[in-house]
């Protein structure tokens, strides 16, 4: 019986998908409802939660501080878009190019940093955008004859140490990724292009860049999310959740202020499910713009 | 086919572990620096955790322990010390709270932090009972500060009163005499003269601290919050307040100082290097002197604050830590029992001195000329003059700021956004105080 059901054709299938559909269950759907749940409740200490209907919701968009946060992100991944996807997709066909000296010493350097753990990086860059005048950007700014900058004080300055340290990290993460979608295209279009005369520029954008273009919406994808759900990064930056002026205050990181260092758990499911919110319907807009919802044909 | 068993009962093995790991939960506590302190306590020993982020305070039980444990023969303890960053333990601690999971059986809070525990229904434990037979002797302030409707919930460490520490060696070459400095204008006189003359600072604006604010609201007799523990950050005090730490900024007698406060890692090498004079800090900021600025050592001399005007009071009692037993505690009793000796007793008062440089919360210590002028003392070695004869001088004027379930969002507010606006960015103090205020009420709703 048992050995009919797991030879089954029809049931195998099930079997072999059921590890990542408990795994989506339990630790994303369920969590989820949950969340959900919570975000129309108050939480106290050692008391039940109470319902309050859509209070929470009615704060939260009454809440400059989170309005802030917001902003925060959404520029931080606009930024990290605007410098994560052109500059990695050149150094992969840089890269790529049978006559690039040192590849694979490049391909090692690119992709070091992304093996550094964020809590050691972003501690390293807390100190080299230190205020003092013995820091290391701020001394290198000193053989210019500058002053030394505050610049974790700052909210211009203080994306530049953001964005810095995201760009030393993931550079050669997304750099992969095109070598990747680049092994795909055939060397014949290349081949079939230079026949014709065209030139590296326009065999770049007429065969590269069309082709790449799954890739590259991979990429697009993933870093909509990561610059949306970034915290870490800036919680090590600032030494805390705590930022002058809240310039590095994130979505996720005003979500654990209030659910973590407040107790305040409602209000923070809440966050949480605002933030889901606009991920998705970026992410839903892009990639129907990009058309990735149509059928192949 | 059985290559096809096989791989089926691999694939049917490898569910079963990934489904048991989810059930099971995990027992193992937080993170952090680990260490079992046994005291000389046998194998019958109780093992209590105890969480803190000052590793100083583990070498304070480990002495009480030992004191404890040849005491109580039949009830002695073996502590577990777990040390973590300061955010992460309070964190870790909030969780386990909320969740009923994972607490330890003793911990740390800060005063800062405290009243999120009082918050609702504290899962901390009553310490009425055992506070009773040490009431008289400690200051009643320092226990209201840990209540809630009467109920005690955690015990002090210190008083914590605020004092100024001077770097000498600076004033002596700008020739200033800091005994001479009674009120802010004395202050601002011999900033301005420090500061022509080395190009040093006189004192730092702090922008990641409230310890500035709550001193010059306590001499004024004013508070950040009113009678009912409501918001009260834009009061005339604070604005006068605020408005003179502004003019002493744009008169060069401070500056704000990396890190944002004397109590921060910067700022220690800030002071190392003889770039600030002086710290407005409460008396347990000696042991940052003596740890983490050795080479002041002789150089520092400790004061009362400058005051508006005389008669001012000239100190507050500023930060603090209480240490509280949890509702999911092994031995309630005995864990309580034990911190109250361990906090509250004269021997751990003289020990609290000795060990961590605390200013005790057991006043008769204060008068004990052979505890607080040991030569031997590394405080006492390491100031100029003694801490205690000018804790002496202003015993009867160390003010309390009130702690309240609002003070939590008001530090944050006021330290991350406040305080920054005023000193980094030079927003007008009204402006920007009546804008704190707002937010806060916003927050707390």
């Amino acid at each position: 019986m048992l050995k009919k059901f797991l030879y089954s054709q029809k049931v195998a299938p099930y079997v072999f998908v059921l590890p990542f559909i408990l795994v989506f269950i339990i630790f994303w759907l369920y969590p989820l409802g949950n969340s959900f749940s919570m975000s129309f409740q108050k939480t106290t200490l050692g008391q039940g939660a109470q319902w309050i209907g859509t209070d929470n919701y009615t704060k939260l968009m009454g809440d400059g501080v989170f309005l802030k946060a917001v902003t925060n992100s959404v520029i931080y991944m606009v930024m990290t878009l605007a410098i994560l996807i052109p500059f990695p997709m050149l150094f992969a066909v840089l890269i790529n190019n049978k006559f690039m000296w040192g590849r694979e010493f490049f391909k090692s350097t690119f992709f070091f940093p992304a093996l550094t753990s964020v809590v050691v990086a972003g501690t390293i860059f807390r100190l080299m955008f230190g205020e003092m005048e013995g820091s290391l950007i701020n001394s290198f700014l000193g053989l210019f004859g500058m002053e030394p900058m505050k610049f974790l004080k700052g909210q211009f300055t203080g994306y530049i140490a953001l964005i810095a340290l995201a760009t030393w990290r993931w550079t050669g993460v997304n750099m992969l990724y095109f070598l990747s979608g680049l092994q795909n295209i055939p060397e014949d279009y290349y081949e079939a292009a230079s026949i014709d005369g065209a030139s590296p520029f326009q065999k770049f954008t007429r065969i590269t860049m069309p082709l790449l273009k799954p890739t590259t919406i991979y990429v697009l994808t993933i870093s909509i999310y990561a610059g949306l759900a970034m915290f870490i990064e800036s919680m090590m930056l600032w030494n805390g959740n705590n930022s002058p002026k809240n310039i590095g205050l994130t979505i996720v990181g005003y979500l654990y202020r209030q659910g973590i260092e407040k107790n305040n758990l409602g209000y923070a499911a809440a966050v949480g499910i605002v933030l889901l919110a606009i991920t998705m319907v970026i992410n839903l807009t892009q990639l129907a713009f990009s058309g990735m919802f149509k059928k192949e044909d | 086919m059985k290559k096809n068993k096989a791989f089926i009962l691999l694939i049917i093995m490898s569910m079963i572990l990934v489904l048991s790991g989810c059930g099971k939960a995990s027992n193992s506590s937080a993170g952090g620096e680990k260490s079992v302190l046994d005291a000389g306590a046998g194998e019958n020993a109780t093992e209590l955790s105890y969480w803190t982020f000052v590793e100083l305070h583990g070498q304070h039980f480990e002495k009480m322990l030992g004191k404890w444990n040849a005491a109580n023969p039949d009830r002695q303890i073996k502590l577990n010390v777990t040390v973590m960053p300061y955010d992460d333990m309070h964190n870790k601690l909030s969780i386990a709270l909320q969740t009923g999971v994972g607490a330890p059986d003793i911990s740390d809070i800060e005063l800062g932090k405290y009243p999120d525990f009082l918050a609702g229904t504290p899962q901390l434990e009553p310490l009425n009972d055992v506070v009773e037979q040490y009431k008289d002797s400690i200051v009643q302030s320092q226990l209201d500060l840990y209540s809630k409707e009467g109920t005690v919930y955690g015990l002090s460490t210190h008083v914590g009163a605020t004092v100024a520490f001077y770097n000498t060696e600076i004033l002596d070459e700008a020739g200033v005499n800091y005994k001479d400095i009674v009120t802010w204008d004395d202050f601002k006189k011999a900033g301005i003269q420090v500061y022509e003359k080395t190009g040093k600072y006189m004192g730092t604006a702090d922008t990641s601290a409230v310890w500035q604010e709550s001193l010059l609201l306590a001499q004024q007799g004013a508070d950040l919050t009113d009678d009912a523990g409501n918001p009260k950050v834009n009061s005339p005090e604070m604005i006068k307040a605020l408005t003179m730490l502004k003019d002493l900024k744009d008169n060069n007698v401070i500056s704000t100082i990396a890190g944002g406060q004397p109590d921060t890692e910067e700022a220690y090498g800030e002071y190392n290097a003889g770039n600030y004079v002086t710290a407005f800090m409460p008396l347990w900021q000696m042991s940052r002197y003596t740890n983490y600025m050795a080479d002041l050592s002789g150089k520092i001399a400790i004061a009362p604050l400058p005051v508006f005007e005389k008669g001012m009071p000239r100190s507050y009692g500023g930060g603090g830590t209480a240490t509280v037993v949890t509702k999911t505690a092994k031995d309630i009793q005995l864990a309580k029992e034990f911190i109250a000796y361990a906090k509250l007793s004269l021997d751990a008062n003289i020990e609290i001195w000795n060990t961590l440089g605390f200013d005790p919360i057991n006043m008769s210590v204060w008068d004990m000329k052979d505890v607080t002028h040991n030569p031997e003392n590394q405080f006492v070695k390491y100031f100029v003059n003694n801490p205690f004869d000018v804790l002496n001088e202003v015993k009867d004027e160390i003010m309390l700021i009130k702690s309240t379930s609002a003070s939590p969002t008001i530090n944050n507010v006021l330290c991350t956004v406040t305080l920054n606006e005023i000193f980094e960015d030079g927003k007008d103090v009204t402006e920007a105080l009546n804008a704190a205020q707002e937010q806060i009420v916003q927050d707390l709703k």
